[in-house]
């Protein structure tokens, strides 16, 4: 159980990223987080693990507070927590295999990590994810040499290895075309269904919300606006959440 | 843009900027003592000349020469009632005649040469009976071997015995040779370029993790409250001095067993396999709970000794590097400097190893001690971290303050306790109390931000001296030659090259960076991962940039005594010997450009 109470952020400069949003996700579910640019999407989700340090609010992951934790308990907490990124954010100049095995980072012996040395368990692990993924042949390559669903694809590895319990997902197929993000996607859902991960997605296509999220929640200037089934997004709350000069596409 | 009319004053504007531009020039020409009447002086005119003519014959090749002396006495001025008979000649050599065998000082006399190699030049002097040479001027033969000069005679004292007209015939015999100036000049190339070889590693090694420390994207964001800085800043210095004296003592400790190679193999064999055994038990134990225990306890003794162990072992390799360096000295030959290079790497660890502990230790107490403060500060409830604060704040301000007034004090010799130990300790104290009662006690302080600034200050500070200047104190403390100046030019280059490399960590992607800390890496892996790998390239390239640079350095470096080609160069133009400094000249010119067209292949190939 994920709650989040009462958080706000408010950057350095005054602006206001986020007004006392409150809302709790179940274990297994799969939240869609939707909104305009810069609503306050982002923020949200980095907050959940300490990327962003919120200026108040609580957030409980299983009984622990997560606001409260020390540096050292948040590097446990944050191996638990896979993120997945707009822009893939994968390290270009080192191989796939690398960047998977990343994911590890939190789990193994920090001083042989250091030297690029993973244990062989960890190495499996890589490959079956990589695998699961169907990109196991491009192990070796380097990550810029993949295409972007490719790279989208080792980031859902890099979290994957990682055996985590919430998946972030920071609007995983915005930079990718319809049919790719499709595909993406359905990665997610499986992870979501099969190992039954709790899943916040931040997506901008409704017909994706609907698709695949069992729940959604909307933000507007950093306020909470809508929090539901998708199906009730209506033409009223949907100009509530875009605004009065929106249309519906897709 | 809307167009305006040029108005008055618009155009006054104009006019008195450019007056303001022709003062400033007018003023530069007038302190930069620009002449250009001695431009023109017709003995700047010959000297100029000749310094070009001999700069353009650089001294790097030379012949063996057969050289024949062709004389005829001569008498400066006649004698009185003395008649002067003409010199008998062997025709089968060269000889020569002149149309009188005396004359009065400054006379033209017409000298004849004959039998002469053709076509050859040479010089024609007066000899003086004392030994003393007065050029007359040159001959040159023609294709039979004769030569006709009219010569002017020096101005003489008068004196009773014959004098000589000498003709010098030179003929190169043998192959081509390298004079000594360009084998000297061969030598101290070589020198030059391993000179700054050997500047640019060392920098080059020491600059990488201070870059690290001087990257503002890195450093921005280690924050920690006020309580964790003072134990850290109290317990830096007792670990620096922990560590100063543990390392002595090792080396006390272990002396009875550092004095044969074989004792100190025994020893290092041990020391390592003790390391790898603690540290593979120690660190496979990653997970815990939270909370101090007994596995704590345990785990601190096994750290300590796996770090005692770690000090023998660098002591041990000093002196097993020391003693085989020094054994194949000798038996290597002309490899020798192999031995010579483990030996000084044994004195060069003698040097660091307590340097490297102390820093170490210092390390890890403040570490520790900081760690200790965050956990009171993340723990403990307000009114009592205000209370550790002020009295954290207010030793550890007094302490460094302390210090600092330890560290004016062997620079200005005041001795005096009151002025560089009470005083500055009193304020120091007073400044941590002020401190801890105006921040929150919780609240997290940009510490990052303030090792960066502070970081950055001592590099630019450090980069603007120039490696010239700098070889002036190295001289003093190693001693004229090279090794002063690598020195030098090592500091320099780690002041400059930290410089580049943090600009280039301050422009890598953030995304990569925010993904790996997102998988919970701690910091020195979210560096390894998401730094290293974007940086390496540029970082090699500054590097092969700065090498280049270097090798410029180093070829004047040795104006101030450190070594390389510019001692020669400076050396030979203090003797006005032009066309020895012209080889050298030369020689930087070819190499320079040599590196110049490598490194950027290889940057271009990096890249």
């Amino acid at each position: 159980m994920l709650e989040i109470k009462n958080l706000t952020k408010v950057y350095e400069g005054g602006t206001q990223a986020l007004t006392d949003v409150s809302f709790s996700v179940k274990p297994g579910e799969f939240l869609a987080v939707i909104g305009l640019s810069g609503s306050g999407k982002s923020t949200l989700l980095r907050c959940i693990n300490r990327l962003i340090e919120p200026t108040e609010g609580q957030i409980i992951w299983n009984g622990q507070d997560v606001t409260a934790a020390s540096q050292d308990e948040m590097l446990k907490i944050r191996r638990k927590i896979g993120m997945i990124f707009q822009h893939f954010n994968l390290v270009t100049r080192s191989k796939v295999i690398t960047n998977v095995l990343a994911g590890r980072l939190g789990y193994v012996n920090p001083a042989l990590s250091l030297m690029n040395r993973f244990p062989k368990k960890d190495h499996e692990m890589a490959f079956k994810q990589l695998d699961r993924v169907s990109i196991a042949d491009q192990a070796y390559k380097r990550a810029d040499e993949l295409s972007g669903g490719q790279q989208q694809r080792v980031g859902i590895a890099r979290a994957m290895v990682q055996e985590p319990d919430i998946i972030l997902a920071d609007e995983p197929v915005a930079s990718l075309d319809p049919v790719l993000a499709h595909s993406i996607m359905q990665y997610l859902e499986t992870i979501n269904q099969e190992d039954g991960v709790m899943v916040l997605c931040s997506l901008h296509f409704l017909d994706l919300v609907h698709r695949y999220a069992d729940r959604a929640i909307a933000l507007n200037g950093g306020k909470l606006m809508f929090d539901g089934p998708p199906q009730d997004i209506d033409d009223a709350k949907f100009k509530e959440i875009y605004g009065k000069e929106a249309e519906r596409v897709g | 843009m809307n167009k305006k009319k040029p108005s008055l004053l618009r155009s006054l504007g104009i006019a008195l900027g450019a007056a303001l531009v022709i003062i400033v020039f007018a003023y530069g020409v007038k302190v930069t003592d620009v002449n250009f009447e001695t431009t023109r002086s017709e003995d700047r005119l010959t000297q100029l000349k000749r310094v070009i003519r001999a700069l353009v014959k650089p001294d790097i090749i030379e012949y063996d020469y057969d050289v024949t002396v062709v004389e005829i006495p001569f008498y400066l001025p006649c004698p009185e009632g003395e008649e002067i008979s003409t010199p008998e000649v062997d025709k089968s050599q060269p000889y020569m005649l002149a149309n009188a065998y005396c004359a009065s000082p400054q006379e033209i006399v017409q000298i004849t040469g004959k039998n002469f190699p053709p076509d050859t030049k040479g010089p024609v002097d007066f000899y003086t009976t004392s030994g003393v040479k007065k050029p007359l001027g040159d001959f040159y033969s023609d294709s039979n071997g004769d030569f006709q000069l009219d010569v002017e005679l020096p101005t003489r004292q008068p004196i009773a015995e014959a004098q000589r007209i000498i003709s010098t015939i030179r003929i190169r015999v043998g192959n081509p040779m390298f004079t000594e100036t360009a084998k000297a000049t061969w030598d101290k190339i070589i020198e030059t370029v391993f000179m700054a070889l050997l500047a640019t590693a060392i920098g080059t090694a020491l600059a990488i993790p201070v870059s690290f420390i001087a990257a503002r994207n890195l450093m921005a964001e280690n924050k920690s409250p006020l309580t964790s800085i003072a134990f850290s800043i109290i317990g830096w210095p007792i670990g620096i001095y922990l560590g100063l004296k543990t390392a002595g003592f090792a080396r006390q400790l272990l002396t009875p067993y550092l004095d044969s190679p074989g004792k100190a193999a025994i020893g290092l064999a041990i020391g390592i396999a003790l390391v790898i055994l603690i540290l593979q038990r120690v660190l496979k134990a990653s997970d815990k709970k939270p909370g101090f225990d007994m596995m704590d306890i345990i785990k601190i003794v096994a750290y300590v000794v796996a770090g005692l162990a770690g000090i023998a072992v660098m002591l041990f390799i000093e002196t097993l590097s020391r003693t085989i360096g020094l054994a194949l000295v000798d038996p290597l030959g002309p490899f020798g400097f192999i031995g010579n290079f483990l030996y000084q790497m044994g004195e060069a660890s003698t040097l660091i190893i307590p340097a490297f502990v102390a820093l170490g230790l210092g390390a890890v107490v403040g570490g520790a001690l900081g760690n200790i403060g965050q956990t009171i500060s993340d723990k403990s409830p307000a009114s009592v971290v205000r209370i550790i604060n002020i009295i954290g704040t207010t030793v550890a301000g007094a302490s460094l303050f302390a210090l600092i007034g330890a560290g004016i004090n062997w620079l200005y010799q005041i001795d005096n306790l009151s002025k560089t130990l009470y005083w500055p300790a009193g304020i120091g104290a007073v400044i941590g109390l002020v401190l801890a009662l105006l921040v929150k006690p919780k609240q997290p302080l940009p510490t990052g931000l303030i090792i960066y600034f502070i970081t950055r200050t001592i590099l630019n500070g450090t980069r603007s001296v120039e490696s010239l200047v700098m070889a002036i104190v190295f001289v003093i403390w190693v001693g004229i030659g090279p090794f002063a100046g690598s020195l030098a030019l090592a500091l320099h280059t780690l002041a400059a090259l930290a410089k580049l490399y943090s600009e280039q960590v301050e422009s890598i992607m953030p995304g990569p960076l925010e993904a790996v800390t997102a998988t919970g890496a701690n910091r020195l892996q979210t560096i390894i991962y998401a730094v290293v790998p974007q940086i390496v390239s540029p970082y090699i390239s500054f590097t092969m940039y700065r090498w280049d640079i270097n090798v410029r350095m180093s070829t004047i470096i040795g104006f101030v005594g450190g070594g390389g080609i510019g001692f020669l160069l400076q050396q030979n133009i203090n003797l006005l010997d032009y066309r020895a400094a012209s080889v050298q000249m030369v020689a930087i010119a070819v190499v320079v450009a040599l590196m110049d067209y490598v490194s950027s292949v290889v940057r271009e190939r990096m890249t």
